[in-house]
């Protein structure tokens, strides 16, 4: 058969393409919620001692989900006094009875999975494909990964003999719920710290039916409590003097507070905070895989995402084809019910969120930034933003240097290396950078001198347990995943 | 007895590779165990703080540029500078009431602390880097690099061990340094700063000031553009006014067990964590 012969099928020009999806919804009730909820300590749940309950709703329809007890001081009291009396059991423990502890939980983890991704959606408001996909495979690997390590923490730290820290108090967003519990707990307990992990007030139900699991797991009462509720039980766990260490995914602004509120305890201390990454895309890039990279790095989970490629750095000799085509992508991105295997773009996790995009967005065209947005219909219920490009960005501009946190994207450019290197540092943030261009010998050049704790080249939004995560400058301090993870959760005489 | 007049030295600061005085145009004396005063010393103010931070932003990123084998070849040359002075060294140190044979040994110490760190320099990322395992086809690397400008409180004893012990580990990786000295016994970091000077170091690697720590650390924990600060050597009752002061630019506290220890831990803890993604294909 010659190239002559392989006439290509073509619809006649009269008959406009139909670009619409059938349905393909993913079973709400795969999962089953419970009315209420309690804090979990001591293995089991307990009411609160507080009485306060708050609702956690389904962001894709504006309905209530659950209620969920808001942990006041005295029930981070009790969460803290059970993971105190855990700690000298389970630090005794050896290792290897750690590992399997954490190794039959990322089994179940695994065995549950398809419950769990759905349930991460209804409260969080991810794409199904997402939290089917990413979320929850990485939950599992992340405690499959640091299983291991339990018993070989001695390999880790040549010529250090580290010892676990005590109770870690951790504190988790919204953006990842399950993930970011995995990325905190699995390297926590495998180096024999016991835990109070504080979900966010917005999504708080994965992390208790991963308690239940945990349970269930016959993980000794204690190691692993978890005290759902807003900024104020947050406010509790840091400022509770029987907690060791604090570990806190969220905000630069609350990073701060929290770095404050330890000023002078000697209690140790990790943040992993905003970002405003720069996405660098070369001329000679291959520039339909660029397009999906940067669509990747804006819009993957609404763009809740720290490490987002929020900011497109885009060479000025290609700018024109390159904006022309992301704009006719932007064009096909399915934004809707997240709980759809279609959707691309789910719903804004919070209205609260979906206001502060609104306003950032505002600022943008104040600032006489260019906006463009699909012309994709939204649900009519819940919190749902249209993925949204602004093009004549400049450096000074709010929506160039403040983490919008949505999938909103600022569009510089740059003519040579150098300015795109001095363009990429120039926000307080150094979490993630991504870097397109075929030429090998620029990556490495590139990379050097990105001043963040990620660079993707020629890719974006990748993650791996075994892959150190965290930012320079105002992105936070210390390292999550990997061996580097670990030390966050250790301690050695004389350093 | 001699009937040549000597000529005394003027203690000055080290900022951007030159010796000025104070812009305040303050001295303070520095005394020893009795008392006496045996030299006056800069007292640094919070513009000269600036200025410092200053000259170590500039100097940083050719400092950090550097290979390994290059910075390891300049900190044995402060080695070799040290060694070279001993004999002003041990007697400014036995300033603070040390006998000679105990300021002899601090000096061999120092000497042999900077030969230590120098080897580390083209060692440190081997050790402390990695690759990463990742489970797809990407190669995945994680590489320590310097945090940026630290600023470091010299311990006030071992006053040459301590500041050397503090600032090497720092200088290891790439970082620049602004280094308040010990206040009570400043000679030996003055003389440091002139051995320093003679070590083919960049000007603005290391900036030295004396002066007082509860006047100007305020500043240098709140300062932006400082990236990192040591407050080992610092007062207990400052510590938690510093540490408030860091949360304002995510300042990296570095709180050492040690004053004059040596590890490559505490290389890691002037250093931030790159990892550095590419995919594998055809």
């Amino acid at each position: 058969m010659t190239d002559t012969d392989h006439t290509p099928v073509l619809h006649p020009a009269t008959e406009p393409l139909d670009w619409t999806y059938a349905t393909s919804r993913e079973a709400a009730d795969l999962v089953s919620v419970a009315e209420t909820y309690g804090v979990f300590y001591d293995g089991d749940f307990h009411k609160p001692l507080s009485k306060n309950y708050l609702a956690t709703i389904n962001p894709a329809t504006e309905e209530p989900l659950a209620e969920v007890a808001e942990a006041g001081p005295a029930d981070v009291d009790r969460a803290v006094a059970s993971a105190r009396r855990a700690f000298g059991g389970w630090s005794q423990l050896s290792g290897q009875e750690r590992a399997k502890y954490l190794f039959r939980i990322a089994r179940m983890v695994q065995e549950r999975s398809r419950e769990l991704a759905v349930l991460e959606t209804l409260d969080g408001g991810k794409p199904i494909k997402e939290s089917r996909d990413v979320d929850l495979p990485l939950v599992a690997a992340h405690f499959f990964y640091n299983a291991g390590w339990a018993d070989k923490l001695e390999y880790a730290f040549p010529g250090l003999d580290p010892k676990p820290i005590g109770v870690a108090g951790q504190i988790i967003p919204w953006n990842f719920p399950l993930l970011m519990l995995s990325w905190k707990v699995a390297p926590a307990l495998a180096a024999g710290n016991t835990v109070v992990l504080k979900p966010a007030e917005t999504t708080p139900l994965s992390a208790l039916h991963f308690a239940q699991i945990a349970a269930e797991a016959g993980l000794p009462p204690g190691v692993l409590n978890v005290v759902p509720g807003a900024g104020q039980t947050g406010a509790a766990v840091v400022g509770h003097s029987d907690v060791d260490k604090i570990a806190f995914t969220g905000s630069t602004e609350v990073g701060k507070e929290i770095q404050r509120r330890l000023a002078g305890s000697g209690r140790r201390l990790t943040l992993e905070l905003g970002g405003k990454g720069a996405h660098i895309v070369f001329a000679d890039a291959p520039i339909d895989q660029a397009i999906e990279g940067v669509i990747n790095g804006i819009f993957f989970n609404q763009g809740h995402v720290c490490c987002a490629g929020s900011r497109l750095l885009i060479q000025e000799s290609v700018a024109e084809p390159f904006l022309e085509k992301l704009k006719n992508r932007l064009e096909t991105l399915r934004v809707g019910d997240p709980l759809d295997k279609n959707t691309d773009v789910g719903a804004i996790n919070s209205r609260a969120q979906l206001d502060r995009i609104e306003a950032l967005v505002a600022v943008g065209q104040r600032e006489g930034a260019e906006m463009f947005q699909p012309s994709c219909a939204l649900p009519d219920r819940g919190f749902f933003y249209r993925p949204t490009l602004f093009t004549g960005v400049s450096q000074s501009h709010r929506i160039a240097q403040e983490e919008i946190f949505g999938p909103v994207l600022s569009v510089l450019t740059f003519r040579t290396p150098e300015e795109a290197i001095e363009k990429a540092n120039n926000t307080p943030y150094g979490l993630a950078a991504g870097v397109w261009t075929t030429k090998g010998s620029r990556i490495l050049w590139m990379a050097d001198r990105l001043r963040s704790g990620v660079v993707w080249a020629n890719t974006y939004n990748k993650f791996d347990p075994t892959s150190p995560f965290g930012g320079y400058k105002e992105s936070g301090f210390g390292r999550e995943g990997g061996r580097h993870g670990l030390l966050a959760y250790m301690k050695a005489e004389g350093l | 007895m001699s009937d040549r007049l000597d000529v005394r030295k003027t203690h000055k600061l080290f900022i951007g590779g030159q010796f000025p005085r104070s812009e305040s145009g303050r001295s303070y004396p520095a005394l020893d165990a009795d008392a006496t005063v045996v030299a006056r010393v800069a007292l640094a103010s919070r513009k000269d703080l600036r200025e410092a931070v200053r000259a170590a932003r500039t100097a940083f990123p050719g400092w950090a540029a550097r290979t390994g084998y290059n910075r390891g070849q300049i900190l044995y040359r402060m080695a070799e500078m040290i060694e070279d002075r001993a004999a002003s060294f041990s007697e400014q140190i036995r300033v603070g009431g040390l006998s000679k044979k105990m300021a002899d040994r601090e000096v061999g110490a120092t000497v042999d602390r900077l030969v230590w760190y120098a080897g580390w320099c083209d060692k440190f990322a081997q050790v402390m880097g990695n690759l990463n395992p990742v489970a797809g086809p990407f190669f995945n690397i994680s590489v320590p690099e310097p945090t940026g400008v630290v600023g470091i409180v010299a311990p006030g004893a071992p006053a040459l061990l301590g500041l050397v012990s503090r600032m090497a580990p720092a200088l290891v990786t790439g970082n620049a340094v602004v280094v308040v000295a010990s206040e009570k016994l400043p000679l030996p970091a003055v003389t440091l700063a002139e051995a320093i000077a003679t070590s083919d170091l960049p000007a603005g690697v290391v900036n030295i000031l004396t002066g007082s720590p509860s006047e100007l650390i305020p500043w240098l924990s709140s300062h932006m553009d400082v990236e990192a600060i040591d407050i080992t050597g610092l007062d207990g009752s400052l510590v938690t006014a510093a540490e408030e002061a860091s949360a304002d630019n995510v300042k990296r506290v570095i709180r050492s067990e040690t004053a004059d220890g040596q590890s490559p831990y505490l290389i890691a803890a002037f250093t931030e964590t790159k990892t550095v993604w590419h995919p594998k294909g055809m």
